[in-house]
């Protein structure tokens, strides 16, 4: 199974409507990057509102990502996260402190374009 | 539903099965959402360490109950290496596989009640319930 990206101007959309298995999340994570590399993109938005669950290894391939694009110079943005799984990640004793988060994709690209301006 | 009911952990492809059969019976026994995605978040932690760490195993549920309360106890059960040292696994950021270390602790924090029994060398049993609020 594959995540579709979108390209939208200089911008990445990416919604997540499946539950994520490990091997689809690394997937994800190849393909993001590589998307990133080969089309410019300067800001990307990752909409988790259809994502009911996640988990610690998810956490950490989510986390990651956030990292990777901003090694290659893409800002990420995380939306829509459902309050159940806010809670759970708290449980989980994981915070996400240095990943942007907004309230939905409209948010989300307003941040974007905010984060870059500055 | 007061019968046993177990998924086999082989394939990565399981741990999502274990954790979608839990939520099913979660909402069934009538726990509300948020439980719902504590209970199907903690096995997946213990599904997919399962599968990271003795390689198969399986999860089972049961309905437990007393006088007032209904609740799902999850068993994960492996023939695996078995944990030496099981107060180090329980610390926050502890892993053997450059993992965050969150799944054991975790667990313990979404769930009611935690027991670990692990014998080194044979397996490990973990059991686990939460009682429906
Ligand atoms: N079923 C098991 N059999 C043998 N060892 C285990 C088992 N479950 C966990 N462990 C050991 O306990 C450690 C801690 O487990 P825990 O789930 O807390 O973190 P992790 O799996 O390393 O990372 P994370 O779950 O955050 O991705 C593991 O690294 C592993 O060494
Ligand atoms: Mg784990």
């Amino acid at each position: 199974m594959r995540i579709p990206i979108l390209k939208l101007h200089n911008y990445l959309l990416i919604s997540i409507q499946i539950d994520l298995d490990d091997q689809t999340a690394i997937q994800f994570q190849e393909d993001l990057l590589s998307k990133i590399h080969k089309s410019g993109a300067t800001g990307v938005v990752i909409d988790l509102t259809s994502v009911e669950i996640i988990d610690s290894f998810i956490a950490k391939v989510l986390g990651d990502v956030v990292t990777m694009s901003d090694l290659m110079g893409a800002r990420v943005v995380l939306t829509g996260i459902q309050p159940a799984v806010a809670m759970t990640l708290i449980d989980l004793g994981i915070h996400l402190q240095d990943v942007p988060t907004a309230l939905n994709l409209e948010q989300g690209l307003i941040k974007l374009r905010q984060e870059m301006e500055d | 539903m007061d019968f046993k009911s177990c998924v086999h952990i082989r394939q990565e492809w399981d741990i999502v099965g274990a954790r979608q059969l839990g939520r099913d019976k979660a909402k069934e026994l009538g726990f509300g959402t948020v439980d719902q995605a504590r209970i199907a978040t903690a096995i997946s932690e213990l599904a997919r360490n399962i599968y990271l760490y003795a390689g198969t195993g399986k999860i089972c549920f049961e309905t437990i109950e007393d006088l007032e309360h209904k609740g799902l106890e999850i068993i994960a059960k492996d023939e695996g290496p078995g944990i030496r040292d099981i107060s180090q696994v329980m610390e926050d950021g502890y892993s053997t596989s450059g993992g965050l270390g969150a799944g054991l602790p975790g667990v313990k924090r979404l769930m009611d009640h935690f027991d670990i029994i692990s014998t080194h060398g044979e397996g490990t049993e973990i059991r686990t319930s939460k009682w429906v609020r």
